[in-house]
């Protein structure tokens, strides 16, 4: 019995995720005292995994990440599940991660565990803790299935741990001749020069009360500075002052940073239901009264025109 | 075109969560339950295909009794037909495997899901559904044109989009984007009226799946402590706090 980790990049290189989640696998391997084994795809560096605890790693060196369809990448992943004898697997609960997950547990006949957010409590029977109720609460499940795959948050257990290991590396050339992907793939937009929200550090966030989409300049100028994504509340991307993609809250995408700095958002619960894991969180608003307050570490209670020019100038000081 | 709206019947957005007293199950006293909130888009989208190209819309939950207001909003806001499989909601995999067990006996070309339910946020039945018919499986699709025998659809990927294409049948989950929310159907008086009418069918699942996930326990996550206030003449001091305090910058 060991362990098999499915392990995302993007044009070859590994995401901050990637990382994190061989080191989730590592730490479960090293209990059962068993073999990880690490599948990925057209890797420029696959060895890099063994660092973080992969025994064996397998790059499908004539497929990338960028140009497969879902399905493409499930089969070949059942393909070499099938072929080995796999107690857990590990997943990362990113786009991709929930696109394939569901597949392959379903059809290999494996129990889902997704939006894990913690190690097992136990391994046999496995128990976890997931976010359940967009955030407003934890949910800790058992499960009873000797076969189990674990698809945690990207960013929620937020350790990286340096474990070296010898490692057997298999490049392989998947037959495509075999499978007809369902899915054709036309086109893929990945914006490389902006921080993809999931995987952010630091993300700067503005509401309804920066006015309007010409004021987000230097909202933009301050996540540059702090290397940070930008989100917004969805009244902002509803009326199209922002991209669709940045909307964060229930309805938007849940995110977890290291830091949130809330500007012009009155912390509805709608909204908080996204953010409020992230480790710390600063609110910039007008009104004292605002309900974010509640949920924060840090706040200033004042106009957003007057702080963040401030705090874009002290920021840079302190960068120098 | 025959069009299937898979609906999950979750706890209203503004809910405040609590738990019975063995910390199993949600406490349900004055919750309101509606729609899931992605499944609103999906079964929007349906209405729009029925309205231009005369599709069949058909909504479907799995649950208990509790389900069957929300199906009844369903047809309000104009879906054909209602579903309700009367099984228990608890386990994913048994909710998609009925559902999947109806699909075979009733033929659709789309199958609609949201991408996650807001409860357990598991996004896993659409998937489930789509592995167990051996279909495709549009996740997180935020846009959506089609033909009698094919889809071309918009989804969301870690930091961008996809284009993609395929056959139908296909599973699709939908969110916002797929319309537009402005353009959510909301149930007109005659709508209401004529729901009355409609059938509503409870079907008793014709298999039982076992359930091999059980929840020890729902508990909260821990509060914040108190909100330190800076003063928006001393914004250094923030950027001193987030450095040596936060130590996230
Ligand atoms: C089913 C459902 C799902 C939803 N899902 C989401 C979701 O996923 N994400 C989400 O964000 N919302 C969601 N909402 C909407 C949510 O309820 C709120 O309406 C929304 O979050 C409010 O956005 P806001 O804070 O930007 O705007 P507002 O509530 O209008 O707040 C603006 C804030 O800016 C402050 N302000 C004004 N001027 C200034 C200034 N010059 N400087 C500093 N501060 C200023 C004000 O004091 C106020 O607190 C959902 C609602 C529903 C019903
Ligand atoms: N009990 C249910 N009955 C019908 N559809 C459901 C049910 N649970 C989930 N779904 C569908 O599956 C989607 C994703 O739900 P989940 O996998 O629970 O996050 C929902 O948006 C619904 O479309």
């Amino acid at each position: 019995m060991s362990l098999f980790t499915l392990i995302e990049n993007w044009e070859g290189r590994f995401k901050k995720n990637s990382f994190e989640t061989v080191s989730y696998a590592k730490k479960i391997a090293d209990k059962l005292n068993s073999q990880l084994t690490v599948l990925t795809f057209s890797a420029k560096q696959p060895s890099e995994l063994s660092k973080f605890g992969a025994d064996k790693i397998i790059n499908i060196s004539n497929i990338k990440f960028e140009e497969a369809s879902n399905d493409l990448i499930a089969e070949i992943c059942q393909n070499h599940i099938q072929d080995g004898d796999y107690q857990t697997l590990v997943f990362s609960n990113t786009n991709l991660g929930k696109n394939v997950s569901p597949i392959i547990s379903q059809k290999l006949n494996y129990e889902l565990l997704s939006n894990v957010i913690s190690h097992p409590d136990s391994i046999s029977p496995m128990s976890v803790k997931c976010k359940a109720y967009s955030s407003k609460a934890i949910v800790e499940y058992q499960s009873s299935s000797k076969l189990n795959a674990i698809s945690i948050v990207p960013n929620s257990i937020g350790e990286i741990n340096e474990s070296p290991v010898e490692f057997e590396l298999n490049e392989i050339e998947f037959n495509k001749s075999t499978y007809e992907p369902k899915l054709k793939v036309l086109s893929r937009s990945e914006s490389t020069e902006k921080i993809s929200l999931p995987d952010a550090n630091i993300v700067v966030s503005a509401g309804r009360g920066l006015k309007g989409p010409e004021n987000w300049k230097m909202i933009e100028e301050l996540a540059n500075l702090l290397n940070a994504g930008t989100a917004c509340s969805k009244p902002v991307s509803d009326m199209g002052w922002r991209p669709h993609s940045e909307h964060v809250g229930q309805t938007g995408i849940a995110i977890n940073p290291e830091l949130y700095i809330a500007i012009g958002i009155s912390g509805a619960i709608q909204h908080l239901a996204g953010v409020n894991s992230s480790k710390n969180i600063v609110v910039i608003n007008s009104d004292p009264e605002a309900p974010f307050f509640k949920s924060a570490d840090y706040g200033i209670v004042g106009d957003a025109f007057d702080i963040i020019p401030k705090l874009i100038e002290e920021i840079k000081q302190y960068k120098n | 075109m025959n069009i299937l709206v898979c609906i999950s019947c979750v706890p209203d957005t503004t809910s405040k969560i609590n738990f019975t007293q063995n910390k199993k199950k949600l406490d349900e006293e004055g919750i309101t339950f509606i729609i899931n909130p992605y499944d609103e888009f999906c079964l929007t989208k349906a209405i729009f295909m029925k309205e231009s190209s005369g599709a069949n819309v058909t909504v479907i939950s799995v649950g208990d009794s509790k389900s069957e207001s929300v199906l009844r909003k369903a047809l309000a806001i104009g879906a054909d037909n209602a579903v309700r499989i009367n099984a228990d909601s608890d386990s994913s995999k048994s909710v998609a495997n009925l559902i999947a067990d109806y699909c075979s006996k009733n033929k659709f070309d789309i199958i609609f899901c949201g991408r996650e339910s807001i409860d357990f946020n598991g996004g896993q039945v659409p998937g489930f559904i789509a592995a167990k018919l051996n279909l495709p499986f549009i996740n997180s699709c935020v846009g959506l044109d089609y033909t009698d025998d094919k889809i071309n659809a918009k989804r969301e990927i870690d930091s961008g989009h996809e284009m993609c294409e395929c056959s139908l049948p296909a599973v699709v989950a939908g969110q916002k984007g797929l319309v537009e929310e402005k353009d959510l159907k909301i149930p007109s008086m005659r709508g209401i009226m004529t729901a009355r009418t409609k059938p509503l069918e409870i079907l008793d699942p014709e298999s039982t799946y076992n359930n091999n996930i059980e929840i020890l326990e729902l508990s909260k996550p821990s509060e914040r402590s108190d909100c330190k206030i800076i003063s928006e003449d001393n914004v250094g001091e923030l950027v001193q706090l987030l450095h040596k305090e936060a130590k996230v910058i």
